[in-house]
């Protein structure tokens, strides 16, 4: 605890912060797709980004766990950086090694899931336990039953992800995620891949999560799901955060024209 | 009037029959198949020339059946080193530094362009060249050096061409496997904390072993008879054997003949093996019924084209 409570102090950041972004920005060759966003989700809350496509959302959050490097700005997750190590006043790249330790503690879910199609739901969730936290076989097993219960699941258990609808394959990736205990757990657009029947099951299981504190960053178009779960709603627009708020307000009375704009096309 | 009349027939739907569809060119192309593969093997039966009897005796030859061992042994190796070999060389391809992966794409032009036999004699007459292997060490001097002669053998030239002509084969055979695994697998992997390393052998590489098994099978099966190229360098493998013998018997007919069955059996074996290594790569696939011979058999004697005879 000390060495954290260190890195807070080191950086000024409270140590109720989960993901600290200041000015993060992110190019392709001459693209600039992230031109300074701000961003700070505290610990156990739930933060919903919405935005038309191309606004970066997606890129954003696949920088905070370090599948994109950005070119620029701070970004720290539970106070320390994914990618790199400090010293003095320079970023030392970070060995896979490292980085991948870092990533185990950041949780991530895709819009096309993802789950390894050569496994059974019990290997893909047993997998990572096993291999990266070198976990007893037995204990990474008990807890997969336990997380398949969780979310509706435990009689699929060795099904493999084929056999699955894709409501069902992306509650397994859900499980997949927990069960390396994530501290914080991202989602990138995990309904948009469904069909319009199963979305409810996996946003059931996403309020669930929510209920129970765990810190969220969800990319969603479901505007009612981020009404009703997040804690702050974050609207993207052109690589920046054009407006940020409580769901409800920003919603009901939108400062900005552009989010007025966006959310009158989607709701 | 009269059709209106006609399609106002009442038709009871439980007396009606389907006439099927005759196939009078199809039955007629059959028969005259059925008829040349007759007379192919009664010619092979009662042409003497053939000498049946003296192809039972060499069958199961020592000097046969050393030849046998040599070509499945070389075969072996050869395929572990290519698939080593490919394996690396598929990597350095699939390498963002261009520094790695265009001497990677230059090795497999130049292993996989030129033609196996001219390799074959080309790293048998190594020492026109490089008369001495040596390691020379400043301020030292000679470590140690050897004859090209004495480590060029001709087992070792057919093992070394053989292996970095097949490497070639291989090395597109996985790079091409590896990149049929979606990226979001690596990084699904990356997400749940797996380095690179742990990733490519628990996640990528067995998804990428369902597009790479058939076409190794068939390399392999390949492979095992582009070995008998060897012969012309004197390695003594089973084509080799074979042609020692009937150069003092003149039984040249026969000897092939044997040669041909081992090739033939060595070959079926593979194939059967192939079949249930690729069961077991798509095992998440649906579940095949009965074994590689029943689905074999079962084809035979299918006639028409979406018919599946029980």
């Amino acid at each position: 605890m000390n060495a954290v409570a260190t890195h807070h102090n080191r950086f000024g950041i409270a140590p109720s912060t989960m993901v600290h972004a200041a000015g993060i920005r992110k190019s392709y060759g001459n693209l600039e797709v992230l031109k300074g966003v701000d961003l700070t989700v505290p610990v156990g809350s739930v933060a919903c980004i919405i935005g038309p496509s191309g606004s970066g959302k997606s890129t954003f959050l696949r920088c905070i766990n370090h599948l994109e490097e950005i070119n620029g700005g701070l970004l720290l997750v539970d106070g320390d950086f994914v990618g790199y190590r400090l010293e003095g006043n320079k970023l030392h790249e970070l060995p896979p090694s490292a980085i991948c330790k870092r990533r185990a503690e950041i949780g991530m879910v895709f819009q096309q899931f993802n789950l390894f199609p050569h496994m059974t739901v019990l290997e893909n969730l047993i997998e990572a336990p096993i291999r990266v936290r070198k976990e007893p076989i037995a204990k990474a097993t008990a807890r997969a039953t336990a997380l398949l219960q969780r979310v509706g699941l435990a009689d699929k258990r060795d099904a493999f992800p084929k056999q699955l609808s894709g409501g069902q394959q992306q509650r397994v990736a859900i499980a997949r995620a927990l069960a390396m205990n994530p501290k914080v757990l991202l989602f990138d657009e995990p309904t948009s891949a469904l069909d319009p029947e199963l979305v409810g099951e996996v946003l059931e299981v996403m309020k669930d999560l929510a209920k129970e504190g765990i810190t969220m960053i969800v990319v969603t178009h479901e505007i009612g799901f981020a009404r009703e779960v997040a804690d702050q709603l974050i609207f993207m627009d052109g690589g920046v955060v054009v407006e940020s708020g409580h769901p409800r307000e920003m919603i009901a009375s939108p400062k900005s024209p552009r989010t007025k704009e966006f959310l009158a096309r989607v709701l | 009037m009269t059709v209106k009349e006609e399609s106002q027939q009442q038709i009871d739907p439980n007396a009606l029959t389907v006439v099927p569809l005759g196939h009078p060119w199809r039955l007629a192309a059959v028969v005259l198949v059925i008829v040349g593969v007759l007379l192919i093997v009664r010619s092979a039966i009662f042409n003497p020339n053939f000498q049946w009897p003296v192809v039972a005796t060499y069958l199961f030859n020592p000097l046969i059946m050393n030849g046998l061992g040599q070509t499945i042994s070389l075969t072996f190796i050869v395929m572990v080193l290519a698939i080593v070999g490919g394996t690396i060389a598929a990597l350095m391809m699939l390498s963002p530094s261009k520094l790695l992966s265009i001497p990677a794409k230059a090795f497999v032009w130049l292993f996989r362009g030129a033609p196996a036999l001219v390799q074959l004699v080309l790293w048998y007459n190594l020492s026109l060249v490089i008369k001495n292997f040596s390691l020379w060490v400043p301020g030292y001097g000679t470590v140690f050096s050897v004859s090209t002669n004495d480590v060029m053998t001709p087992m070792v030239a057919a093992v070394v061409a053989l292996s970095l002509h097949e490497s070639g084969y291989m090395a597109e055979i996985v790079r091409g496997g590896l990149k049929s695994v979606s990226p979001g697998q690596g990084e699904a992997a990356a997400c749940l904390g797996m380095n690179p390393g742990l990733s490519l052998r628990r996640i990528i590489l067995p998804q990428a072993m369902r597009m790479i098994i058939p076409p190794t099978g068939n390399e392999t099966i390949n492979l095992l008879k582009t070995t008998s190229l060897v012969s012309i360098i004197a390695v003594g493998d089973l084509l080799y054997s074979a042609q020692s013998i009937y150069a003092r018997t003149f039984e040249t007919m026969p000897l092939l003949l044997v040669v041909t069955f081992w090739y033939l059996a060595v070959v079926s074996v593979m194939s059967i093996g192939q079949y249930y290594l690729e069961r077991y790569y798509s095992r998440d696939e649906t579940r095949h019924q009965g074994g590689a011979l029943a689905f074999a058999w079962r084809n035979v004697f299918r006639f028409r084209k979406n018919e599946v005879v029980a």
